[in-house]
């Protein structure tokens, strides 16, 4: 599997998502995985699969010592294996700037030079394809189809990319012809393509020009939520009732539409506060905007928030909502409910496809969503119901399936050949 | 001799406009006028006029020896005069045969008997009344909404002077009994019920044109062939059902209106005839009595209450209506006292169910709403600025006991001075005459 985020160091849904569908894989006990990313931190859970880092994989031949290597890497991994690795050197690669032991660097984050990064990595790619023995390849997201189709052509095994965004729901339409050719050459090899909703699935069948037949949707699950914040206490410093917006203040996440409402329910009801966590390219005119409005008492910014910080802000919440333009999943409404907190999502999500207790709103319907806020927070039955019921779904909703259907996939693009 | 009995159901609730949050306190209206006359519109023009005129002919075409009964809520009587006054003429004419007979059920279509049995009692009243002012005929026989029934409630509608209800043949009431007999009540045996035939309803209502069923095509000889095969002893075959399903739920083309033309053909051929649901009780004698503890409909698979009061939701709002009962009895104002009974009709409820079942899709299928939380948010904002109008009526902080004998205070000085006025009156005019006396 190639992927490129990987918990507890993750920037957005791609690596929750990544995570939870290998662990729902590993439930399967014929199933190994070797996940690769760019850059391992060290911390991460791998009891379950064999983490990878590209920037361990040596692609220039480089005559380095045990010691060295044990220094270099610790118990992260073991020297054995980087000679094995370093036998697979397929090319001269000594035009790259690669450090003492032969290998590239890597920031794993999305830096400015993105397209260098992918082009490394799938250099990489290239070395463990010819070193390890396996039966499918799964790229996760654009970034790593090239990885993906490397893997292919240098094995011969097929390939299973799955979208869990295109590039046009990240720029609502206004489409990066460079990634779009990234995207659509990896579709274009996939020997099957799994997209995390049908509003995905429809976008690759017509704006990729896929053949359905090899385009399945497979929604994304949630992790079951740890001991540790189940047992966060939730604080409410005032009596009034908490909406919160929680994602990227990015055009793709709505978030104007959010300030709008609020303005809408602010009129009628004084006794709410709404808060805006996270960060991006939108939150000054966010801030702007909510001035304008005049209500920058009721509203609050919060910055990017991390780990538990997530959870100490949900739980503290009434209403969680989630207006996104175009989300082709959306995992967070899964997390909000699941410790109870009743939601609002937009329409044009792909989770709205498979969840059952949440208000759908369509997510320019500013009068509509202030509507459904203004419900939940006036009226205790709508509360309680959406509170005890989305509870009950999101707790059915495993990736323990959604690995079942992954499966049948693989064993199915394997059969093929 | 065997005998059918029809019965037809006419309803249609008043839908709520979309209703937003910011209205509440400002606006007063809460009705969806467009919807509401399209909708009845196209139902009068589909259903209603053109099935009965069917029955008028059948019933001139066999000189009086087809019958129905008709069961029209008073919200749907309301729109139809509103929107389509034609349909109430032309039941008029059918009532001018003779041929039918109007039953009672409750004026809003509600589920008051739940809750408030005062209420109940009186949109009963109302319902009769304007049923006699309308058709010229008091009904005799009570149907529910939703033919909801228990011992409990049959004892209520007893108090009221009907001797005869109509229910569901419940099926977990029934166990192997047959519901093609009539049966008293087992707590009070003056009471006769009628129990609907779910099985030969449902294939005219729902089967009829699904060509996925075993029986399809269903024509009118194979039909009465099959009441003709019941055994001989069991002689009552009670079809009721809703009155769309002619023209609307079964459409034209399926040829449901030609069905319903030929029965009385192939029904005297085997010798079977028509009764009214009052003919049946004088003539048929009931055969047992029928205990029903718990409350039952005719709706969804269960055929109990959880498609009106089944969730959260739905008993929220159902409790928050009838919390206002008492205020209400106080209040003079028209508009108020139209409002309450057209937000107790119990579609609003049915809209809120969250069932997941095959019945679910009924349940979408009806409703004006795109999600049952959409239809509680609407509906509660609506219940909001009603509670607001009917608290302005009177001082909030006063208790309803209190202020019930404020109000019966008021009302009794009111007439201690129209009295004394009076009196006054008496005496001037008195006086008046003994100062022109002396004279």
């Amino acid at each position: 599997m190639f992927g490129w985020e990987f918990p507890p160091h993750i920037l957005g849904g791609l690596g929750t998502a990544s995570y939870g569908l290998t662990k729902g894989l590993s439930m399967q006990q014929d199933m190994d995985i070797v996940f690769v990313i760019p850059k391992p931190y060290g911390d991460e859970d791998q009891s379950f699969l064999k983490l990878t880092g590209a920037c361990n994989i040596p692609v220039v031949w480089r005559d380095v010592s045990r010691e060295c290597l044990r220094e270099h890497f610790g118990n992260y991994m073991n020297s054995q294996e980087y000679y094995d690795l370093r036998d697979h050197i397929y090319a001269d690669f000594r035009y790259l700037t690669t450090n003492d032991i032969g290998c590239i660097e890597f920031s794993g984050r999305y830096p400015d030079n993105l397209m260098e990064e992918i082009n490394n990595y799938s250099i990489c790619a290239g070395v463990i394809a010819r070193k390890e023995h396996f039966d499918v390849i799964h790229s996760h997201d654009w970034l790593t189809y090239p990885a993906g189709i490397h893997a292919k052509n240098v094995s011969g095994r097929p390939l299973v990319v799955h979208v869990h965004a295109t590039d046009f729901d990240r720029s609502r339409g206004k489409v990066n012809p460079q990634v779009y050719s990234i995207e659509k050459n990896g579709m274009d090899y996939a020997d099957h393509i799994i997209c995390v909703s049908n509003l995905t699935r429809d976008t690759v069948i017509q704006k990729y020009h896929q053949d359905p037949s090899k385009v399945t949707t497979i929604h994304n699950a949630v992790e079951p939520i740890s001991k540790e914040i189940e047992e966060i206490v939730p604080v409410h410093g005032t009596n009034d009732k908490i909406v919160t917006f929680l994602g990227r203040i990015t055009m793709q996440k709505g978030p104007e539409y959010f300030v709008e409402a609020a303005s809408l329910v602010l009129q009628k009801n004084r006794h709410v506060r709404f808060v805006m966590a996270g960060s991006g390219d939108m939150m000054e005119s966010m801030v702007q905007l909510v001035a304008k409005r005049g209500i920058s008492d009721k509203f609050h910014f919060t910055g990017f928030l991390k780990g538990h910080q997530v959870y100490e802000l949900l739980k503290s919440s009434d209403v969680y909502i989630m207006p996104s333009v175009s989300e082709p999943f959306g995992i967070s409404p899964l997390e909000a409910m699941q410790v109870g907190v009743p939601t609002i999502i937009s329409k044009q999500s792909g989770c709205a496809e498979i969840l059952e207790n949440s208000i759908k709103i369509d997510y320019w319907d500013i009068e509509a969503m202030a509507n459904s806020i203004y419900s939940i927070i006036s009226y205790p039955a709508m509360y309680d119901y959406l509170k005890k019921e989305g509870k009950r779904e999101v707790d059915e909703i495993k990736w323990e399936y959604a690995g079942q259907k992954v499966r049948n996939i693989y064993e199915q693009v394997c059969n093929r050949r | 001799m065997k005998t059918i009995c029809f019965y037809f159901q006419i309803h249609q609730p008043f839908r709520l406009k979309r209703y937003r949050f910011f209205d509440i306190g400002t606006d007063h209206y809460y009705y969806d006028d467009f919807n509401n006359e399209n909708i009845l519109q196209s139902v009068t023009a589909r259903s209603y006029l053109p099935a009965n005129q069917a029955i008028l002919e059948m019933i001139l075409a066999n000189k009086g020896q087809f019958k129905v009964a008709f069961s029209i809520s008073g919200v749907a009587l309301d729109q139809l005069e509103r929107h389509a006054p034609e349909v109430i003429d032309s039941f008029r004419q059918l009532a001018k045969t003779n041929c039918v007979e109007f039953l009672s059920e409750t004026y809003a279509h509600s589920l008051s008997c739940l809750k408030d049995p005062d209420e109940f009692k009186y949109q009963v009243k109302l319902h009769s009344k304007r049923i006699e002012d309308l058709f010229g005929k008091k009904p005799k026989v009570f149907r529910n909404t939703e033919l909801i029934y228990s011992d409990e409630l049959g004892e209520m509608v007893a108090d009221l002077g009907y001797k005869t209800i109509i229910t569901e043949g419940a099926k977990h009431v029934l166990g192997w009994k047959s519901p093609n007999f009539v049966y008293q009540s087992a707590v009070n045996p003056n009471i006769k019920l009628l129990l609907k035939n779910s099985k030969m309803s449902d294939d005219i209502s729902f089967r009829f044109s699904d060509y996925q069923w075993s029986e399809y095509p269903l024509t009118a000889d194979k039909f009465i062939d099959w009441i003709a095969k019941i055994p001989e002893n069991e002689q009552l075959i009670n079809l009721f059902m809703n009155y769309e399903t002619f023209g609307n739920l079964q459409p034209k083309e399926s040829g449901i209106f030609e069905f319903l033309k030929v029965l009385p053909y192939y029904a005297s051929q085997k010798g079977i005839t028509f009764s009214t649901p009052s003919e049946v009780v004088a003539n048929l004698k009931p055969v047992e009595a029928l205990s029903v503890p718990d409350l039952i409909s005719w709706t969804d698979e269960e055929r109990d209450l959880s498609a009106w009061i089944g969730n959260a939701l739905q008993n929220e709002a159902f409790n928050k209506i009838y919390s206002m009962s008492e205020r209400i009895r106080m209040i003079k104002d028209r508009g108020i006292l139209q409002d309450w009974l057209y937000l107790q009709t119990s579609d609003h409820f049915f809209y809120m169910s969250t069932k997941h079942s095959s019945d679910g899709a009924v349940h979408k299928h009806f409703s004006p709403y795109e999600s049952p939380f959409e239809a509680f948010t609407n509906y509660m904002n609506i219940l909001s600025d009603f509670m607001i109008r009917v608290r302005a009526q009177f001082p909030s902080g006063i208790e309803d006991e209190e202020l019930n004998s404020l109000v019966t205070t008021i009302q009794n000085q009111e007439r201690t001075i129209a009295d004394l006025e009076n009196e006054i009156k008496h005496l001037r005019t008195k006086k008046s005459k003994l100062n022109i006396a002396p004279e």
